[in-house]
């Protein structure tokens, strides 16, 4: 099965049912459909010929979706970008993927004259391994890196979480996560394979807002990362949507007393804690029943799937042995787009015709099987869901001629999980302050790549090997934090 | 420009902005906060904080929507209307 024809199947089955809602507006499966298949008709008079990427850089929005589609109905692959980054990296990764055309704030109107015009346009003839997105993620070194997912990743990948969720043409999803993420885009394909109804928001900022259009909209799935559910336990007391039938959770686990909190708020719903990664998009979800049980485990594989924990030589370890997470299963992504070596340090052959995933992810089970995360491989530090290399931070900060050495971590942060801080040395005989660094990230990064605590010292501590230790920083800052 | 306008924009520039409102960062009064990408999530946490702490309003969970927070002229209404409001209540308690 291809992307486009969950869009497409629905339509058919049921053309007036409501889409997607957006900026008050209300596109049918039949409107949607065929908004979609007319941005195809201008892709394809604009040159655009299957196995070409197109890159979208847009908030959510109902162009977004319909370019999506259109990309794909004209045979392309479809790139979103995700409207919070800076221009040099959306510059970046449009680079990176070799895209043909960019659209992006300046030009959205030409998707909206497209998706109203005349001519449609029937779609490519593709196979369901043909490539249909890049999602682009964090490499280790803050570059980009595309995760090439095909028609069968991303559409086993919607049946299987349809499947646990227990989704119907009924439901109504509301998504304020970004679509360049597979988490959001999710959304998308699972709602459009059953029929439902989606809620694109463009952001988390206004959580009362929020829950004002869930009660007035029905709505009855909410997925979550959780600093939404932070804000959400902050800023919209005492609200009620009684017709909400489940939440998720995903990017990073839930600490006890909002998990607790968010039950309590929506006393009907289920609440589902799932873990995945862009290369597998998801990998295991915790079937709500046993969260009172064990509350700190992601749970089972995805129906149809598999996820075990292995050792250093591949084999599968005792209960309670922490090991690498392995995923297979048609859900894991076909590679990295141009970069075949990154790719087969995560793709492994796994006997004929298959291969598993090495998530870097260090995981235990317990005696049953249920998979409990316990750490990443890496430095990555996860700011409200968004992964952020320390290294191209400290990159950014290196640049300032003041600056003698740096050292860029994460440290616990409240409603964002983690938030960056650096430590840096001033160069011998000169000054530095924390304003002039903060300054100069924000000018070159993302607001959430710059780091909110910036302390200025004599030396910084290192490893046994002489390399900087971001672990000794951060345990120091733990440690400041909480007094003994 | 009126003082309370020129303060909250000066709040916006140097919280948000590190105090740098030119080139690509530079905003008009009308500007939405969301879609420019200068106030997030959090820093609508901040901003709250400030507006109690610097002009000792009460903001209650039903203030928290765009149309009180998201641009410097909806911040500014905002500000007025709630100092507005205490000084009303206060008559009465008086």
């Amino acid at each position: 099965m291809l992307v486009d024809d969950l869009l497409a199947a629905s339509a058919d089955r049921r053309p007036e049912k409501t889409a997607v809602i957006c900026d008050g507006e209300r596109w049918t499966y039949r409107q949607l459909d065929d908004a979609s298949s007319r941005v195809a008709a201008w892709l394809a008079d604009g040159g655009v010929v299957p196995g070409d990427r197109v890159a979208i850089w847009l908030e959510n929005s109902i162009a977004l979706v319909a370019a999506i589609f259109g990309i794909l109905k004209a045979g392309g692959i479809f790139v979103v970008i995700n409207a919070r980054v800076t221009p040099d990296h959306a510059a970046a990764v449009a680079s990176d993927s070799g895209a043909r055309i960019l659209i992006g704030r300046e030009t959205v109107s030409d998707i909206q004259s497209a998706m109203r015009g005349t001519s449609r346009r029937r779609r490519s003839s593709r196979t369901e391994n043909d490539v249909a997105a890049l999602i682009y993620t964090s490499g280790s070194t803050g570059e980009p890196k595309g995760v090439m997912l095909t028609h069968r990743n991303l559409t086993a990948a919607a049946e299987a979480i349809s499947g646990y969720l227990g989704n119907t043409e009924d439901d109504v999803i509301l998504n304020a996560l970004p679509l360049a993420f597979t988490y959001g885009l999710g959304q998308l394909t699972t709602a459009f394979g059953v029929g439902a109804t989606v809620v694109l928001e463009r952001s988390f900022a206004y959580p009362r807002a929020i829950v004002d259009t869930m009660v007035r909209e029905r709505v009855t799935g909410l997925p979550l990362v959780p600093t939404m559910a932070t804000l959400l336990l902050k800023q919209a007391n005492g609200l009620r949507v009684p017709s909400l039938r489940y939440v998720t959770n995903a990017a990073a686990a839930l600490a006890p007393a909002k998990l607790h909190g968010l039950l309590e708020r929506f006393p009907g719903a289920r609440l589902f804690s799932m873990y995945g990664q862009t290369e597998c998009q998801r990998a295991s979800y915790l079937p709500p029943e046993q969260l009172a049980v064990r509350p700190e485990s992601v749970g089972i594989p995805i129906p149809g799937t598999t996820a075990i924990v292995v050792d250093d030589f591949g084999r599968r370890v005792p209960p309670g042995v922490v090991g690498e997470l392995i995923v297979r299963g048609p859900h894991v992504m076909a590679g990295y787009w141009n970069r075949p070596a990154a790719t087969a340090s995560v793709l492994r052959p796994a006997g004929p015709g298959e291969r598993e995933l090495h998530t870097g992810d260090l995981f235990r089970a317990d005696a049953e099987g249920f998979l409990y995360f316990v750490a990443r491989a890496d430095d990555l530090i996860k700011v409200g869901g968004e992964k952020v290399a320390p290294k191209e931070i400290e990159h950014v900060i290196a640049e300032l001629p003041s600056v003698a050495d740096v050292a860029v971590f994460g440290v616990p942060d409240d409603v964002l999980g983690e938030v960056v801080a650096a430590a840096i040395t001033p160069m011998p005989g000169m000054t530095i302050s924390a304003d002039v660094v903060r300054r100069h990230c924000h000018g070159h990064l993302e607001s959430f790549k710059v780091p909110r605590d910036v302390s200025v010292r004599a030396s910084l501590p290192t490893t046994d090997t002489g390399k900087v230790s971001r672990r000794a920083l951060r345990a120091a800052a733990l440690a400041a934090e909480r007094p003994a | 420009m009126e003082p309370l306008r020129a303060e909250l924009r000066k709040f916006i520039t140097d919280n948000f902005l590190f105090g740098d409102a030119s080139g690509r960062f530079a905003f008009s009064d009308e500007d939405s906060f969301q879609e420019r990408g200068i106030v997030d999530s959090t820093g609508v946490l901040e901003l709250v904080s400030h507006l109690q702490e610097h002009y000792a309003i009460n903001i209650e969970d039903d203030d928290l929507i765009p149309d009180n927070l998201d641009s410097v002229t909806k911040v500014t209404a905002f500000v007025e209307r709630k100092r507005r409001d205490s000084e009303a209540g206060a008559r009465r308690a008086g």
